[in-house]
């Protein structure tokens, strides 16, 4: 056991000295949850949107002038019927087109509902979102408006359509992802690099001549980042919940769990990458090309898994990451228990323990 | 005078697929003798090596090194030897008692051991001034000094030095070839591998490999009586032809 203190506290100068490392382990996450949680926000500004009415009365225009008098759209361009609808969207200027219905005045008379169809552009989900959920708030707005005096209320029913990329419901929810991104990127990337730093320096020669067996060699290298990934992933939760005001709807407990599993799952595939690499060249490379551009693009955290081809989305199963953003999107953001995501845990587990055997076999044979 | 063997090896081989590296070496070392380990480039004198120092399991033969069997105590055989590389054996970025207190903790030295051992090597190896910096700082000949004590720390049976002067300057490898024999005069036998062959010189006895065979053993006198050479460069010259 001592043996093993010392070996991590030299693991922890190699990472204080190292400046390069410092930056990527600390630097990297802040700016990270920075930049995308500012640069993805919630707010619009003059979104240029088309107007479809087809009944033009009292309420539809004073309901578009409330509209274009927001600060959040302006009116771009009035259309006349739906066979123009799809080449607005096709120039790219207008993101959301609104359609009153024939006869809204005299529907929401009579049968004290009427409707309006919100078709939004989703090639960009986060605003198709966005502008729908503002139009509904002016809607209600007015609606509370003219309902002060009435007894039965009148009811503007919103239906929001999303066009071009149905599959929002997953979207964006960009901290899960920056979290996976960069607790894959520390514990897989930052670990591979340091064990093939030894195998380039010579030193892992000298310490597989050393008494420690090769596991203790590779766990004392593995500890530090296993300590440091997990500060990282409460610096992210608290980031994302104090200035993002991202609240945790589900047990810490648990979620601390799915974490720390997680990093173990990219220790491993740092371990197994620098079985397979010699110099940290090589191991940057193959962490970046084969683990980072993978988790980015197949993990669904940018790009919807199930609106993927479907080869892709086989593939995408056997990216950690993919599982791991489900687990945090359950967990943070509807609030469910393990038993809503057992089966990704077990992926998870499975994989770290796949990752592990490779490893070993391939450890076992170098040393042949 | 039959001196007590600390390594000995019968047939020892390793092959790898259908490449013999080492064909069927047999010798003994014995106690406190500085034993050259020679070879050109390839000829199997690091896989050899790597065999005697626990990383690398034989093909086939056997070897004892330290009294234990390469097979069945490689962890034992780590315990009784030391080692250092051609490459560095310290870290660069620590300081050069940080390296110390390192090497000495995965030897298993207690952090009283470590302190007395440090301090006399600080004070041997006239250190004071630098003790505190970082190795990437020093010259490589100081380095290779400072590597060569900490192999030393937990004061081995036997130390094996892996080409441990290459590429420093006549000056100190002239000091750390006395560093050498002040190791072997207290006991502590000495295997090193080389090829500068002026260095084969200073060795009690040396042992030449060619393509995975070892195809002379003897004092450098005795070689270059029976090669009829002048030196052993020219032993080796005649050896390596064939």
């Amino acid at each position: 056991m001592k043996r093993f203190i010392g070996f991590i506290k030299k693991e922890f100068y190699h990472i204080f000295r190292d400046k390069r490392s410092l930056f990527i382990l600390f630097g990297m996450p802040i700016a990270q949850i920075m930049l995308f949680g500012f640069a993805i926000t919630n707010e619009i500004n003059n979104v240029d949107i088309a107007i479809l009415d087809k009944s033009k009365d009292a309420t539809t225009i004073e309901i578009i002038n409330k509209i274009s008098s927001s600060k959040y759209f302006s009116v771009e361009q009035l259309i006349n019927n739906e066979s123009e609808i799809e080449p607005v969207f096709k120039k790219g200027k207008v993101k959301a087109v609104l359609i009153f219905e024939k006869d809204f005045s005299k529907k929401l008379v009579k049968e004290n509902n009427a409707t309006l169809q919100i078709i939004t552009d989703a090639t960009d989900p986060n605003t198709a979102n966005t502008i729908s959920n503002y139009t509904n708030s002016i809607l209600q707005k007015y609606q509370q408006e003219i309902n002060k005096n009435i007894k039965i209320p009148y009811q503007i029913i919103p239906k929001s359509h999303m066009v071009f990329n149905p599959e929002l419901k997953s979207v964006f929810m960009f901290v899960p992802g920056v979290m996976t991104i960069i607790l894959m990127l520390v514990s897989a990337m930052m670990t591979s690099i340091s064990i093939t730093r030894e195998k380039e320096l010579g030193t892992m020669e000298i310490l597989l001549v050393s008494p420690l067996k090769p596991f203790q060699v590779i766990i004392g290298k593995v500890v530090p980042y296993i300590f440091l990934s997990i500060i990282n992933a409460i610096v992210i939760v608290l980031l994302s919940i104090f200035v993002f005001k991202m609240p945790v709807q589900g047990s810490l407990f648990l979620l601390a769990f799915e974490s720390v599993l997680f990093i173990i799952t990219s220790l491993s595939l740092g371990i197994l990458i620098s079985t397979l690499s010699s110099t940290q060249q090589t191991a940057m490379m193959i962490s970046l090309m084969g683990l980072m551009l993978p988790t980015i693009l197949l993990s669904g955290f940018i790009f919807p898994i199930s609106s993927m081809p479907l080869p892709l989305q086989i593939i995408s199963n056997i990216i950690p990451a993919k599982w791991f953003i489900i687990i945090l999107k359950g967990i943070m953001l509807k609030g469910v228990g393990i038993s809503f995501i057992w089966k990704e845990t077990s992926f998870l587990l499975l994989m770290t323990m796949i990752f592990i055997a490779i490893s070993v076999k391939k450890y076992k044979i170098r040393l042949e | 005078m039959k001196q007590e063997s600390i390594i000995q090896v019968e047939n020892l081989t390793k092959k790898f697929n259908d490449f013999t590296a080492v064909n069927a070496i047999s010798f003994n070392v014995k106690k406190g003798e500085i034993f050259g380990f020679l070879g050109a480039n390839g000829a199997g004198k690091t896989t050899a090596m790597k065999m005697l120092i626990g990383i690398s399991t034989p093909t086939s033969g056997n070897a004892h090194v330290a009294g234990y069997n390469v097979f069945k105590n490689p962890e034992n055989i780590k315990k009784s030897i030391g080692y250092m590389s051609q490459k560095f054996a310290l870290y660069d970025d620590l300081t050069v008692k940080e390296n110390i207190t390192f090497f000495g903790g995965i030897y298993g030295l207690s952090r009283k051991q470590i302190e007395v051992k440090r301090r006399l090597l600080v004070e041997e190896l006239g250190l004071q001034d630098i003790a505190n910096e970082l190795v990437s700082s020093l010259p490589l000949g100081w380095k290779q000094k400072i590597a060569f004590s900490v192999a030393l720390l937990h004061e081995p049976k036997i130390i094996f030095l892996d080409e441990p002067t290459g590429g420093v300057d006549p000056i100190t490898r002239r000091q750390f070839w006395e560093m050498i024999y002040k190791t072997a005069n207290n006991g502590t036998t000495v295997f090193v591998t080389t090829h500068y062959m002026d260095e084969a010189e200073y060795c009690d006895r040396v042992s030449i490999m060619v393509d995975g065979k070892i195809e002379a053993l003897d004092t450098p006198k005795n070689l270059k009586k029976q090669f009829n050479a002048e030196n052993m460069n020219d032993v080796f010259l005649k050896l390596a032809r064939g």
